[in-house]
Parts: structure tokens; sequence; C-alpha cells
């Protein structure tokens, strides 16, 4: 007995498909897929590059360019990706730029809570940095992850703050971080400038250390913009800069021998 | 069908951690970096916890999953003593970390964990886990990055393996608190010389018994007072120190 209702009144031919049921994984609307009908970040599209922070004498300091990345295309150039987050902290981002914004409509929402609360608590650099921890950790643990390296800095009640985490929900401090390829080109260079010297480093000399990092990362970073921004979060609260404009200079170049278009 | 590469939830961060047994104290101990590949993420990220004023676990492997865990085990902690009015005896903490882990068998949490501290008998203890649960007491054991070059230096030191006695003499039963920390450095400041994963600082837990006579300890800590801070939190209990030192940064 045939239990296909459909397959009733109709002829039967085992040696020709008349209704063109073979093979039948090939037949429309019998595609299976493991996703469920939901496809999850596997691979960051559209992405930032480093992100530098140190601590210096009255807070810490932040810096990342203005390009967002399609793949190598330089796709987007005015893009800003350090953020405040209240009035103590700032989150800088690397990797997936859409991820990056779905979490600041988050921490804004966050934000707004707590102030509607209005009961004289604010949420300071340690509590963001836990909570992004968590949502971090959260979304690895369902094989579904924000696609970011996040840098968070902030200054609240005299004391600095500077922690990391990633797409895994791995996190630290230091006194110096950077993500991406500034962790093996920045990195280094922070450490050395800044290592013990955390308490006495000024502002200016804070911002001409990330900037002559920058510089070089974007000589080497082939991702990377010659355009950025500075955040600072001190006593006083977070200030986030202009874009600004790095001062290159090729003229070294003339000097290369052994590769490039001069044959001598 | 197109090859997509799904994403690993999990890494590595380095380290190694570490634990001895004494007769009536506990000594627990891990360095203080943490790195992914050939790249130092920070050269100060505790591995090392105390949860009571009788146990210290130490977690070593995936970071994330490591604090996580921790942070799980301290709450369960917590609301034993809320509910018992108490703090869980040792054996049943261990106990307790072997359940947490199986619960997550299919997939673990990728961290090794060294319980160390006094049992309610008032014996030093050290149990160790892999990640998902298998257990047993042990006087001694190194997990981590460099388990296999202190392990081995360890089973010769700790249990005399490969070692003859003097004639007519005998190995001591039990090692004195100044042997088991002189190991616990030489082991570290070795492992630091051969792993790349191993420096920057370390720190030593030291778990004693109620009953001890602390004579031996408070010569250390007068030679060391700088480096040693006591975190013992009740009175006429077991006491817990914290000694920290610094390893080699390259």
């Amino acid at each position: 007995m045939d239990h296909f209702p459909t397959n009733w009144g109709r002829p039967r031919n085992d040696a020709f498909d008349a209704y063109g049921t073979y093979p039948i994984q090939q037949r429309p609307n019998n595609i299976k897929d493991n996703f469920n009908g939901v496809q999850r970040t596997q691979q960051p599209i559209v992405t930032g590059t480093s992100v530098l922070a140190i601590k210096y004498k009255d807070g810490i300091m932040m810096a990342a360019d203005n390009l967002a990345s399609y793949g190598s295309l330089a796709r987007f150039k005015d893009v800003q990706r350090l953020h405040a987050v209240g009035n103590h902290t700032v989150l800088g981002a690397s990797g997936d730029m859409s991820d990056f914004q779905y979490i600041q409509s988050l921490l804004d929402d966050l934000i707004i809570e707590e102030f509607t609360e209005q009961d004289e608590h604010t949420l300071g650099p340690a509590e963001i940095h836990e909570y992004l921890s968590q949502l971090m950790y959260g979304r690895r643990s369902k094989l579904n992850p924000l696609w970011n390296s996040l840098l968070v800095g902030g200054y609240k009640d005299g004391k600095r703050f500077l922690a990391y985490v990633d797409l895994l929900g791995t996190t630290y401090s230091a006194s110096t971080i950077a993500t991406g390829y500034g962790s093996y080109i920045a990195q280094p260079l922070l450490r050395k400038a800044v290592e013990g010297r955390e308490d006495t480093l000024t502002e200016r000399e804070a911002q001409a250390i990330l900037e002559e990092s920058l510089l070089v990362l974007f000589y080497r970073d082939a991702r990377s913009l010659d355009k950025y921004q500075i955040a600072k979060v001190t006593e006083s609260g977070v200030s986030i800069s202009e874009s600004m404009a790095l001062r290159t200079s090729w003229s070294f170049a003339e000097g290369i021998r052994g590769y490039g278009a001069q044959t001598q | 069908m197109p090859q997509t590469r799904s994403f690993d939830p999990y890494t590595e961060n380095g380290g190694t951690i570490l634990a001895i047994a004494g007769q009536d104290f506990s000594v627990i101990a891990g360095d203080t970096r943490q790195s992914e590949g050939y790249s130092i993420q920070t050269r100060y990220a505790p591995k090392v916890f105390r949860l009571t004023d009788r146990a210290v676990l130490a977690v070593n492997g995936f970071a994330a999953d490591g604090n996580m865990f921790v942070k799980k085990v301290k709450q369960r902690l917590e609301w034993y003593r809320h509910a018992h009015a108490k703090d869980m005896p040792l054996r049943a903490i261990a106990r307790l970390i072997q359940t947490m882990l199986y619960a997550k068998r299919f997939f673990p949490y990728y961290v090794y964990n060294i319980l160390g501290g006094i049992e309610e008998d008032g014996t030093g203890a050290v149990y160790s886990f892999d990640p998902v649960g298998s257990y047993e007491r042990e006087a001694c054991r190194a997990a981590g990055a460099a388990q296999s070059l202190v392990q081995p230096f360890l089973d010769n030191q700790i249990y005399f393996k490969n070692q003859v006695p003097a004639p007519g003499t005998t190995h001591p039963a039990y090692l004195s608190l100044p042997d088991v920390l002189s190991i616990v450095i030489d082991s570290f400041t070795s492992a630091t010389e051969r792993h790349i994963e191993v420096g920057d600082g370390l720190e030593i837990y030291i778990v004693f018994a109620k009953t001890r006579d602390l004579q031996d300890f408070e010569t250390i800590r007068a030679k060391n007072v700088h480096l040693i801070q006591e975190l013992t939190v009740a009175e006429d209990g077991e006491r817990i120190f914290v000694l920290r030192r610094d390893l080699k940064k390259d």
C-alpha cells in the first residue's frame, strides 16, 4: 500500500520518474541547512583596525583611526570608533563595525536605564567592562559571537581603569593595551614609553606617544588610515577629539634600494 | 557547497600553576602572565584565588572559562554559607567542582583546576582536576604550559622518585614549609627560563591548619614583610597568606 496521498490516483511507474522527484535533495523547497533559518556571524565584514590606549598621570587616553574597511577596500573613511559611555568611560572598538554599533545601542539603553533610576549612582568603567565581558562571553558560549576586540578606559573616584575584552570573552587589564595589528606593532612602543611611568606622564607626552604609535601603524598596517581621533578620560570626564590628520613623511622612500621602481 | 570555517570558541592563555600539600599546611602557586600565541597580554592576571579561609583554587587554560568558572564556584560557596552558616569543607568543594565541570561535559570549561587547602582533619590537601571533572587527592601537582617541565621535578623532589636514601636513613614522610617554598620558587624560576609562556610574577598562597605552630613561617615572614600579605578572615581558624614575587619578564 502506498501511504503517500499525493501519489494516489497517479500513474505508478517504478522505472520513470514522471514528477521529477529524483534526486530528492535537488528539488526546490527541499533545501536543508544547519542554520535553522538563522545565520550566525562567522566572520567580520566591515572592520575597524587597531585601538591603542594607555594610562597617564591624569587618567587614560585612547586612540583609533577613522577607517572602516570592507575587506581590503577602504570603504568608510569617517567612522568614529571611540564611544563615550556615561561620564566616566570610553569604549574603543576594532573588528566588526555593525556588531560595534549594536553594542553602542545596548550601552546607550543601559545608561538611560541607570539615569532614570535617579539614585545618585552612575556606572563606572569597571561596571561597563564587566557588563561587556558577560555579554561577549555569553555570545561566544552561544557560538554566535560579537566579532570585536574592545578596550574600555575610564576614570572614576580617583582611579584609572583600562581593560580589554574580545569575542571569546577573554579579559585583562594593563597600563598599555593595543588591539589587532597594534598589539604587534604599537604595544612594544607603548610599553617602552609607559611602563613604570604611569604616574608621571603628562597629557602632552601621552598624546605624543599615541600619535607616534598611530604613525608607525599607518606606515605598516595596510588597513589603517592617517585620520584619527583621541579620547581622554580624566577627573573632569570624557572628551573625544575632532578628527585629526597624521603628519606623514615619505621622503625616506627616495633612499630605499633593493625593491620598488628603481633598478639601481 | 562552500567550505566555511566555523568559529572556534576556545583559546589557550599560557601560564602554569602548582600546588604542594604538607602535613598541616598547603601551598598553591601560579605565575601571573597571561598570553595568547607569542603576545603577552598582561603581566598581572591572577590565576590563584582564595575561596574560603581553608581553600584556594588555581585555574589554568582558557582564561575566559577560568574566570567564569571561579566566579560560579565562589557563588555556590556563598549560597552554601547562607544556607549552612559555615564554610564548605575542602573535600566537599572538590566534589562540587567535579559536578560543575562535568555538567559542561559536552561544551567543557577548557581549564585545569588545582584545589589546595586544609581538610577537616587538619591535614594539608591538594586535589587536581581535568577539564571534565575527573579528580583525585594528591600530595603535589603541576598543571598548565610548563607542566611537563615542573611535574618531573616534583616527582623527584616531593615523591623522591629515583632517589636512594643514605644508608641507614629513610626519606622524610613530610617536607617542611621552607623546603616546600624553595621547591615552588625554584620550579617557577626554572619554568620561566625554559618556557616562553611563564614569567612576570609569582603568587604563592600558603594555608595553615588551625593547630599549626607558625614559628618557622614567622621567621620567613619577618625577612619578607613587604612581600607577604595575610588574607585570613575568621579568627581562631585556618590562616591564609599570599607571597608575591617577581619573575623574569622577558
